[in-house]
């Protein structure tokens, strides 16, 4: 059941990133061009989504757990810190060079396109890489704490 | 990033794909109680395949989740629809950028989906300040290559 709805869910997205022309990396790239061939298709995704989202999550919010966990599990820090700003300016950076955000990145990947193929493994290597060092400056956070 | 494609401004395609990942972003809400963070998702599949402190640990829906995302365009292709796509094909380019895309979202803690679509909607002045931050970095970037560099 869990397998069936997650692989739903992610087929959804999937689909949602296709359409709205998410998994082209030519667009995204020509989104964030705002001084050249700037094509603001990008922002009606996001204005999209979010709003579905918003709408959406407060609908299910008003149930006392969801249904196939026993309590929702939300972010709870709300500190925009050093690892955050870090973080997003260094996304947002390689985001910039190849157009690929994650999921994208994902749906783009049984077209074979050797940019992709390159990019994919290197996405999760740094995504181990900044994990580790998460944990680790988590780690020496407590350390100091004590 | 040689050359710089042309692309059509396509708002009602796009609205409307964007109300399908708003759609998912509920569904994992819903069914899993939880925020759809690609990059997060995507720490639970790796997280299965080497040990990595600091992976989340309810990896099956996750690993379901990304064959989803997969599968997306096979399906697409075989109703008859087209995948548009043109990737950059600087292959230097694109490892640096995967590197950086991985490195930034873990450090960072989310990614367009997660800080951008379930983050903005939660009204997480957090996940605001990472969207707007990611932003400034993706338009100075693109900017600075096609621009100033003229790599494109």
């Amino acid at each position: 059941m869990r397998i069936a709805w997650g692989f739903l869910s992610g087929l959804v997205f999937g689909l949602g990133l296709v359409l709205s022309g998410m998994a082209d990396p030519a667009k995204v790239l020509n989104f964030l061009d705002l001084t050249g061939r700037w094509d603001p298709s990008l922002a009606f995704v996001m204005g999209g989504a979010t709003l579905t989202a918003f709408i959406g999550y407060r609908l299910v919010w008003r149930r006392s757990a969801p249904v196939l966990e026993a309590r929702f599990d939300l972010p709870t820090n709300s500190r925009i810190d050093r690892p955050l700003v870090l973080g997003a300016a260094l996304f947002g950076i390689g985001w910039g060079i190849g157009g690929f955000c994650p999921g994208p990145a994902w749906t783009a990947l049984p077209l074979l396109a050797p940019g992709t193929l390159v990019f994919l493994p290197a996405m999760l290597a740094g995504l181990w890489l900044g994990t580790r060092i998460k944990s680790l400056d988590a780690l020496m956070t407590e350390g100091a704490t004590l | 990033m040689e050359m710089a494609v042309q692309s059509k401004f396509t708002p009602w395609a796009s609205l409307a794909g964007g109300v399908l990942i708003g759609l998912s972003a509920v569904m994992v809400m819903g069914l899993f109680g939880r925020i759809a963070g690609i990059s997060g998702i995507t720490g639970g599949f790796l997280g299965a395949l080497v040990p990595m402190r600091g992976a989340p640990r309810d990896r099956d829906w996750r690993v379901a989740f990304l064959l989803g995302l997969v599968a997306a365009p096979l399906l697409m292709m075989l109703s008859g629809g087209t995948v548009a796509q043109s990737v950059p094909g600087n292959l230097g380019g694109m490892l640096a950028a995967g590197l950086l895309v991985g490195l930034g979202t873990a450090l960072g803690s989310g990614c367009t989906s997660g800080h951008g679509v379930c983050g903005l909607a939660r009204l997480s002045r957090r996940s605001l300040a990472a969207v707007v931050t990611f932003m400034a970095a993706g338009f100075a970037t693109v900017f600075v290559l096609r621009h100033v560099l003229g790599t494109v």
